[in-house]
Formats: C-alpha cells, sequence, structure tokens
C-alpha cells in the first residue's frame, strides 16, 4: 500500500525521497505521513477505525455471549438495564434486549458483519468498477458508449434505490427465506452493483489519458497483451484515486447495509448486524428501554464518521489541490 | 427568434426519452421475468392448466418486444398491473400515496434549500468564524450520519422525551379532489417538522457546503474585483452581485437533488411511518411485490426527468447567456 | 507647479506567506500631474498591477501595504477607514481592469451595472442616472447606446465590452483613472481605438491616468510620462521620449532595444538575458545585477537609490557621482 501511495503522480516530484532509502524511512519522510501527523481528527479517527476493526475481529474472544446462538439466550435475562443502572446485572455491560441478548456482545458481533457486508461490498464494487472503467477506456467505441451510458442513467438514482431494487428482485428470482449467510451475499451484491459507477468514471479517465501515453505504445509495439498492459501498467496509475474512492465508500457501504437492515430487506434477527439491532431498539423506543438503540447507533455513527474523516483527509493528502 | 434555446431544450427532451426508455426495459424486465405476471391473477393453488390460460390470455407467449411495448404502452396510460400484496391496481396504489410524498418532499427541499443558502452564504463570507466552524462541522455530521439514525434521535428528542411533535403519521389530513393535503391542519404541519427535517439535513448540507464553495469562489472574480473598485457597497457586492451568481448552481442541485428526496424519503417514511409511496415501496421490496417495484421506478424516473426538464428551462432563465438570442450588436 | 492628482511616497506592500514576508513593491514614489498620462512599464511580476491595487486600497489579505503614503490631490487615503475608501473608489478614482469578459459580472445589464454605480456615488434619480449612462456609453463610443445600454454584457464584442468598462470608470467624473492593462485581452485592431479613446477622455475631462502595461508600445504612444518598474522598485522614471530614446537604466535599455523599430533594420529583437527573480528571491544589492552586463561589485552588496540625471530619475550606482568620478580617475 505505501508502494501505491509513494508512486501516486499527484506528489510534488521534488519531495520525493531517494529511491535508495529504504521503505519505511521513505514513509515516513512523505507528505502524506507529516499531514497524517498534523491531523489530530485524523489521528483520532484512525484509532477509532482500527479499534473497532479489532473489535469486530476479535468479537468472539472479547464478547460475554455469542448473539447469534439461540442456546446461550436466555429470556429470563431480557430487558435489563446497563450495568450503572440501578438494576443492572453483570456481565451484561450495556443491558440486555426483548431476547436477552447481550447489547454488548450483540455490537460486536453486528460490528463484524457490518464491516464485512461493507468491505466485501466495496471489494466488488472497485472490482466491477475498475474491471469495467479499464475496458470502456481501453476499448472505446460502443463498448464504452454503451457501459458509459449505463452508467449515467444509474447515476441518476440515489444507490439506496438501486441496492433496494437489486436485493428485491434476488429476493423474488432466489425464491422463499433465504439463509442469513444468503442474505449477506445478496446485500454484497446489491451494495456492488450500486457503488460501481464511481470507479469505472475515474479509471476510464484515467484509462483515456494513460493510452496515448508513449509507454503504452512500446508496451503495444513489443507485443503485450491488452489485458497485461491494462493490469500491470495502467492500473498502478489509478489506485491513488480509487483508494481514496473506496475509502468513502466503504462508509457508504456500512451506512447502506444499516439501512436496507433497518428497513427490514436486510440482515434478519438471527444474524444481526447493527442495522438490525437498531431496526430492533426501535421497537422499544417508547417503553424506555433506550439502551437496546442508544448503543448500536451510537457504534455505528461513530464508526461511519471516523471512516469518512479518514477517507476525506486520505482525498485531501493524495491530491494537495483539492484543498 | 430564440432557436438556440429550443434546441437545446430539443436535445434535453431526448436525453430524458433515453433515460426513461432504459429505465423502461429495467422496469419490464423485472415484472415480466422477476416477477411472474400470472401470480398477479391467480392464487397460489391455481391448477397448472387454469395458470396456462391465464398466461395466453395475458399475452406472455407472445415476442418479448411486444410485450415490453405492451407493457410501456399501458404504463403510459397509468396501468402497472396489480399488485401481488394487495391484489388492487398498482396505480391506484400509488396514486393514493403520491400526496403524502410529495408534499414531505417539498417541504423537505424549502428546509433545505433555505437554511442550505443562509448557511453557505454565512461561511463563505465568515468563514473563519466561529458559526461558520460549528456550520461546517454540522455539515460532516449531517452527510456522514444515516438518515434512520437522525429521525430516530428526533423522535427520541421531540417525541419520547420532550413530547412536542407526533413520531408517526401525517396528522389530520384535507382530502381535495384526488389529493390528500396535510397543510391545512395545525396536527398536519406538525407532523411534518420531523420528517422534513430528517429528509432534508442530507441535502441542506450539500448545499450549504456548494454555496459556501461558489461564493468563495465568485469573490475571487475580475468582476467582483471590478464591483469594488468602482466602489459599491459591500452588501450590493456581496447580496447583489456575489450571491446571484452562486444561485446558478444551487438551482441545478436543489432541481438534481428533488428527485433524489424523492427516493430518499423511502427511509424516512419507513421511520416516520408515512404513508407515502416509500413506505408502500419497502413494503413491496419485504414482501417481493414486483408490479410495485417496476411501477414505483418508472414514477421514479419520470419525477427526475421532468425535473432535470425543468431545472434546464429555470437556467435559460437565470443566466442570460443561455439565452442564446439572435439579435447581434448593432 | 500646481499640486499633482496622485502622489505616492515611499510605498511598501508585502504578502506575508508560509515562507516568510515578501516584498511585493519595495519603496516606491511618483506622482501624476493633472491631465497627464503616467505609463508604467515592467515584466509581469514587476508589482505593476499591485501597485494601482494599492493606490486604490484593494490589496487583499494576506497583501498588506506595509509602509508609506498614497496622497490624492493633497488628502492622503492609504489610512483612511473602510468605508470612507469605499467612497473615494469609483468616485474620486476610476479603475479599469485587463479583461472585459470577465471584468463585467454578466447576469446584470449594462444598464443596472451602470445605474447602480452612479448611485452609489450621487444622488442622481434612477431616471436621471439611466439618462447619465446613456450619456456616458456614448462618450466611450457606444453606436445607439440608448438600445445598447440594456443588453447583457454576452451581446457586446470584446472592444465594446471594454468600452463599458471604460464608461463604468467614468461614471463619478473622477480625477484618476487607473488603467490596468486595458489593452492587453484586445485584438490589436481595437487596442489602438480603446488608447485613442482613454487619451481623449484624459485630455477632455482633465483626468490623470495611470497606465499600467507591460507594452512599450502602448506607452510610447500614448503616456507623457514612464516608469519603469523592476522587481518592486521604479528603477527609471522620466518624461516618455526621454527615456524611449535614451534610457539610463541597464534594464530600461534592455527594454527599450526589445521594442521593434520601424526605421531601424534589425535582425533579431534584443534579449535581455535571465529573467526577472522570484520575490520570494530577489538578490542582495541591486535586483538587477545578476542580469546587467554593467554590473560592478558595489551593485551586488548596496542598494541603488533614485538619483536626478536630468529630467530622469534613475536607481543605478551607474549614474552616482562617485562612481562617475572613480571612472574619470581610472
Amino acid at each position: 500500500m505505501t508502494e501505491g501511495l509513494q508512486s501516486a503522480p499527484v506528489l510534488a516530484p521534488d519531495k520525493a525521497p531517494a529511491a535508495s532509502s529504504p521503505w519505511h524511512a521513505r514513509f515516513l519522510d512523505s507528505d502524506i505521513w507529516a499531514s497524517f501527523k498534523r491531523s489530530k481528527l485524523t489521528m483520532l479517527a484512525t484509532f477509532l477505525t482500527l479499534l473497532f476493526l479489532l473489535a469486530a475481529i476479535l468479537a468472539g474472544l472479547v464478547a460475554p455471549q455469542n448473539p447469534f446462538d439461540p442456546a446461550q439466550l436466555d429470556l429470563l435475562n431480557s430487558r435489563i438495564p446497563p450495568l450503572w443502572e440501578a438494576d443492572g446485572v453483570a456481565p451484561y455491560l450495556l443491558g440486555t434486549d426483548e431476547q436477552g441478548r447481550d447489547v454488548f456482545s450483540a455490537i460486536l458481533y453486528g460490528l463484524r458483519v457490518s464491516l464485512l457486508v461493507g468491505f466485501l461490498g466495496v471489494a466488488f464494487s472497485a472490482t466491477l468498477g475498475i474491471a469495467l472503467g479499464l475496458i470502456a477506456g481501453y476499448f472505446g467505441g460502443t463498448v464504452d458508449a454503451v457501459i458509459m451510458r449505463v452508467a449515467d442513467v444509474q447515476l441518476t438514482f440515489p444507490a439506496i434505490l438501486c441496492a433496494l431494487l437489486v436485493d428485491g428482485v434476488v429476493k423474488s428470482v432466489a425464491g422463499g427465506q433465504l439463509s442469513p449467510a444468503a442474505t449477506l451475499g445478496v446485500l454484497v451484491f446489491s451494495i456492488g452493483l450500486s457503488f460501481w459507477v464511481q470507479y469505472a468514471r475515474t479509471v476510464r479517465g484515467s484509462v483515456m489519458v494513460e493510452k496515448n501515453k508513449d509507454y503504452i505504445a512500446a508496451a503495444r509495439l513489443i507485443g503485450l497483451p491488452a489485458p497485461v498492459i491494462m493490469f500491470r501498467h495502467v492500473l498502478p496509475n489509478v489506485l491513488g484515486p480509487v483508494l481514496v474512492i473506496a475509502t468513502i465508500n466503504l462508509a457508504l457501504a456500512i451506512i447502506t447495509e444499516a439501512t436496507l437492515s433497518f428497513l427490514g430487506t436486510g440482515m434478519p434477527e438471527t444474524m444481526p448486524s447493527l442495522g438490525t439491532l437498531i431496526r430492533i431498539g426501535n421497537n422499544y423506543l417508547f417503553s424506555g428501554e433506550w439502551w437496546i438503540i442508544a448503543f448500536p447507533g451510537v457504534a455505528l455513527a461513530i464508526l461511519v464518521l471516523s471512516i469518512n474523516l479518514l477517507g476525506d483527509w486520505l482525498r485531501d493528502a493524495l491530491n494537495p489541490r483539492l484543498r | 427568434m430564440k432557436t438556440g434555446m429550443l434546441a437545446f431544450i430539443i436535445r434535453r427532451a431526448l436525453q430524458a426519452i433515453g433515460v426513461l426508455l432504459t429505465v423502461g426495459i429495467i422496469a419490464f424486465a423485472m415484472f415480466r421475468f422477476a416477477g411472474d405476471p400470472v401470480n398477479q391473477i391467480v392464487s397460489l393453488d391455481t391448477p397448472a392448466a387454469e395458470r396456462e390460460q391465464v398466461r395466453l390470455s395475458l399475452g406472455l407467449d407472445d415476442p418479448v418486444p411486444v410485450q415490453f411495448a405492451r407493457y410501456l404502452f399501458r404504463a403510459a396510460q397509468g396501468d402497472f398491473g396489480v399488485s401481488y400484496q394487495f391484489r388492487q391496481p398498482v396505480s391506484d396504489l400509488l396514486a393514493e400515496r403520491v400526496p403524502a410524498t410529495m408534499e414531505l418532499a417539498l417541504c423537505a427541499t424549502i428546509f433545505a434549500t433555505v437554511f442550505g443558502v443562509l448557511m453557505g452564504v454565512y461561511s463563505g463570507l465568515k468563514r473563519d468564524s466561529i458559526l461558520a466552524k460549528v456550520f461546517q462541522t454540522v455539515s460532516l455530521v449531517g452527510i456522514s450520519l444515516p438518515t434512520f439514525l437522525i429521525g430516530i434521535l428526533l423522535i427520541y428528542l421531540f417525541s419520547v422525551t420532550l413530547g412536542w411533535l407526533p413520531s408517526y403519521g401525517r396528522g389530520d389530513t384535507v382530502r381535495i379532489g384526488w389529493w390528500t393535503t396535510g397543510f391545512l391542519t395545525l396536527s398536519g404541519w406538525t407532523a411534518l417538522i420531523m420528517p422534513s427535517i430528517t429528509l432534508g439535513l442530507f441535502q441542506m448540507t450539500l448545499i450549504m457546503r456548494i454555496v459556501r464553495a461558489e461564493m468563495l469562489e465568485v469573490l475571487r472574480t475580475d468582476y467582483i474585483k471590478f464591483a469594488r473598485a468602482r466602489g459599491l457597497t459591500t452588501r450590493a457586492i456581496h447580496f447583489g452581485h456575489a450571491l446571484k451568481n452562486t444561485l446558478v448552481p444551487v438551482i441545478t442541485i436543489v432541481g438534481l437533488q428533488f428527485g433524489s428526496v424523492i427516493a430518499f424519503a423511502i427511509i424516512t417514511e419507513t421511520v416516520f411511518q408515512w404513508p407515502g409511496m416509500g413506505l408502500l415501496f419497502v413494503q413491496a421490496v419485504q414482501n417481493v411485490d414486483i408490479p410495485i417495484m417496476a411501477a414505483y421506478l418508472m414514477l421514479v424516473a419520470l419525477i427526475f426527468v421532468v425535473i432535470n426538464l425543468a431545472v434546464d428551462i429555470l437556467y435559460t432563465v437565470v443566466d442570460p447567456r443561455l439565452r442564446t438570442t439572435i439579435r447581434q450588436p448593432a | 507647479m500646481s499640486q499633482p492628482v496622485l502622489s505616492v511616497r515611499d510605498l511598501h506592500v508585502e504578502f506575508v506567506t508560509r515562507r516568510g514576508v515578501l516584498k511585493a513593491i519595495d519603496g516606491i514614489s511618483f506622482d501624476i500631474a493633472k491631465g497627464e498620462v503616467l505609463g508604467v512599464v515592467g515584466e509581469s511580476g514587476a508589482g505593476k498591477s499591485v501597485t494601482g491595487s494599492a493606490v486604490v486600497g484593494l490589496i487583499d489579505p494576506p497583501g498588506r501595504i506595509a509602509g508609506g503614503e498614497v496622497i490624492l490631490s493633497g488628502m492622503r487615503i492609504d489610512n483612511l477607514p473602510p468605508e470612507e475608501l469605499r467612497r473615494v473608489r469609483g468616485k474620486r478614482i476610476g479603475m479599469i481592469f485587463q479583461d472585459p469578459l470577465t471584468s463585467l459580472n454578466p447576469l446584470y445589464r449594462v444598464s443596472e451595472q451602470l445605474v447602480e454605480t452612479i448611485r452609489t456615488h450621487t444622488n442622481l434619480s434612477s431616471s436621471a442616472a439611466r439618462k447619465r449612462a446613456i450619456d456616458l456609453l456614448a462618450e466611450v463610443g457606444i453606436p445607439a447606446p440608448d438600445r445598447r445600454i440594456d443588453s447583457y454584457p454576452h451581446e457586446f464584442s470584446g472592444g465594446m465590452r471594454q468600452r463599458v468598462v471604460i464608461a463604468l470608470a467614468l461614471c463619478a467624473e473622477p480625477e484618476l483613472i487607473i488603467a490596468d492593462e486595458p489593452t492587453t485581452a484586445l485584438d490589436v485592431s481595437v487596442q489602438a481605438q480603446i488608447i485613442t479613446l482613454l487619451k481623449r477622455l484624459g485630455r477632455d475631462h482633465g483626468t490623470a491616468i495611470m497606465l499600467v502595461t507591460h507594452d512599450m508600445g502602448v506607452i510610447a504612444e500614448t503616456a507623457d510620462r514612464v516608469a519603469v518598474m523592476y522587481a518592486g522598485r521604479i528603477a527609471e522614471i522620466g518624461p516618455v521620449r526621454d527615456v524611449v530614446q535614451n534610457p539610463l537604466h541597464p534594464y530600461a535599455k534592455g527594454l527599450m532595444g526589445a521594442i521593434p523599430s520601424l526605421e531601424v533594420e534589425t535582425d533579431r529583437l534584443v534579449q535581455i538575458p535571465g529573467s526577472m527573480p522570484r520575490l520570494s528571491a530577489i538578490p542582495t544589492g541591486c535586483a538587477f545585477n545578476p542580469r546587467c552586463p554593467f554590473a560592478f561589485d558595489r551593485c551586488r552588496v548596496e542598494r541603488p537609490e533614485p538619483i536626478q540625471r536630468d529630467l530622469h530619475r534613475v536607481a543605478c550606482h551607474l549614474y552616482d557621482e562617485t562612481t562617475i568620478r572613480a571612472e574619470a580617475l581610472a
């Protein structure tokens, strides 16, 4: 990753340190590191994002309960308030919900689902978008026209609408009830299909610029096949902007998943994501069990805000002209 | 006289028809292939022979282009088939829900525009002031937080804790012809407040950011420098010259975003149980009611395209350069 | 000699940047008499335009006037509060900028911009202001001004637009007009017309004109006196005929050599080797010393102060008494 950042064409050339120094020295000397150290907010956002990632990965070790396992839930322990309230019971730090599910554990496991869908969704949309962008830009003509027309039309609709439609259609084609794992797959698919346009446009633009340069002509002359040229020579040049889009889209993908789950078309209650937890908690908003919704809501808000801050900073750091 | 403008509008209208056709193909594909139109007519335990009968009567054995043409023809007349869940014509269901969504989207847009422009102008003119920094922070939160969380937060504050505003529904509505409006009752207005803010917050931050950026951009232009050199008052320069020039992109954004507002209303309507098209759509997705999904898609596309055209025309009103006249300098 | 319309005394302008303070104007002094045209010439970055902006107080942060005085008809104006300075701009000092395409607000009719300026500085009613606006357009040579006045800027050609800009500068009968590269953006054929117009207006109204340009040809044709600027200082100032025909400063010599002459056949234009230093890297001593063919030790350490030589004032050690005496002895 460091290599990709270093070779990003937007960096001022006179700031590039000698290639002979070791990579970590080069990184510590770079503009990106300097701007990172300058922004306290970015450091906080990075810390929180890493914390959430760690919590999601280690959920099985940290959480006192596996909320996906019905055998561990006890209805007698339902609706217990957080530990610091008068009726709080250990080990239920943040209280329990209607089904006796420990809210803290549910958040950790929900975080895992949310991040998994987010990362896979971004990976899928980036792969799709980069591939289509490379194809459109490199081959041009009718292929290009068709791909970009579709992109234009799709861009007129908000991603959440696309995701809902894809979600609905896939469920209709599949028919019947889907398993939680299959639902996760459907979510990744619908999010991927909703967010590919931005990658495709960016990559296509860069390809159009790059493909007329001498080194591409040289690669063609020595007879490298088109896919090799694209992946070996064109792709590295667009990784900077793609990374920025991916970071910002990670937040969007997590929001989209949460929204779909909140609307009741996403993750089921048997394998809840943060969005599903908020949907569950929303039923207890009026009956006084505020903790069932508050903590998942705060977790989602902080997660999304941190990733957004990180994305904003990355965009500015990689592209000084935008500042 | 204004042939240039006419050609411009015709070109845009053709593009709009292109978008509608594309969406029509998607909607048709969903209607025809993702959902089985036979299901609209028969119940689950209907015998196979009878299903085949219905199949023939619906023309499902005709060539696909013929079916597509028929679908578009019917859609143009407002016939989108029958809902699986409700066993009612989709058009009736939608028509019933249109006023609620339209009134909500209108209020949200007005809210977003008024506050977005005010905050944007202020933070453009006094970009180092504390209030401008507060606005920037609010805008970051507004852009980052999921809509439904904001809605829930508002409900918790103003309905659960303070008990000031209703948490769901439209309040009392008045029927005028086929249109039901919440604008004529007090409960209708109070019911509109929180959903409008929830729905408009994202657009508001967007407008604020754009107005601020435009304002900073315009204040750097030569004609502003020249206006200062002419000794015009600061007020005239900021609110006469600069603001009018920032309004052009604002109109575009407000217009283009209106389609998004209607689509985003899906979430807001679910949070506030607002009886609009979005809520109907979410129920359709939950219950795999394909005819409603297809019809909703077409309707949103139509609204979007009409608004885009209106924005293009409005553009020419604000910006005289686009009113390409044939009148030549004497 | 009567009091000069504009008198600039030891003016300093600085730009505060992250890398330190840059001196854009480093102690310049000059006068402009009633009805006189002072040409200010130099390469881009020499500080010509900054001088013009500083006179009317239009230096924006991070720039600032760091010292010196600007006196308009005996009244010091550089230290006026912003609101009073605004009343001077447009009323007593008119400005004309380089690009007429961007100097006018595209969204307002010419009539609106003229009437607005006139009414800002006078007590005329709007109908009287409109009448004056038409008269002004007629005076700057716009045909059929009563019809053309309601056009938008984009409906005029470049030359006509510059005439409108001049009319705007004339709105309140200013004592001084600062014309910042008024012809640079225009076609060659139109340039002469605009210059003739400026000269005529200056003569008819007795207006003093500060003509900023990098075009020695324009200066030679228009100005009464000329100031040659280099790296934020005046290298030489004097009557235009003397400076053009008999420049003293080595830089002025190079500049005059760069005017193509019709009488003397030259194979190529004489060029001064090198380029003007950036503000962040002005050499010690005389700023011109690295490019000067006559530079000697003193030029590299001591900054030359202006010296009166006949009708010229020149900042060059070559004309210092001690140097001349030393040369005579050698």
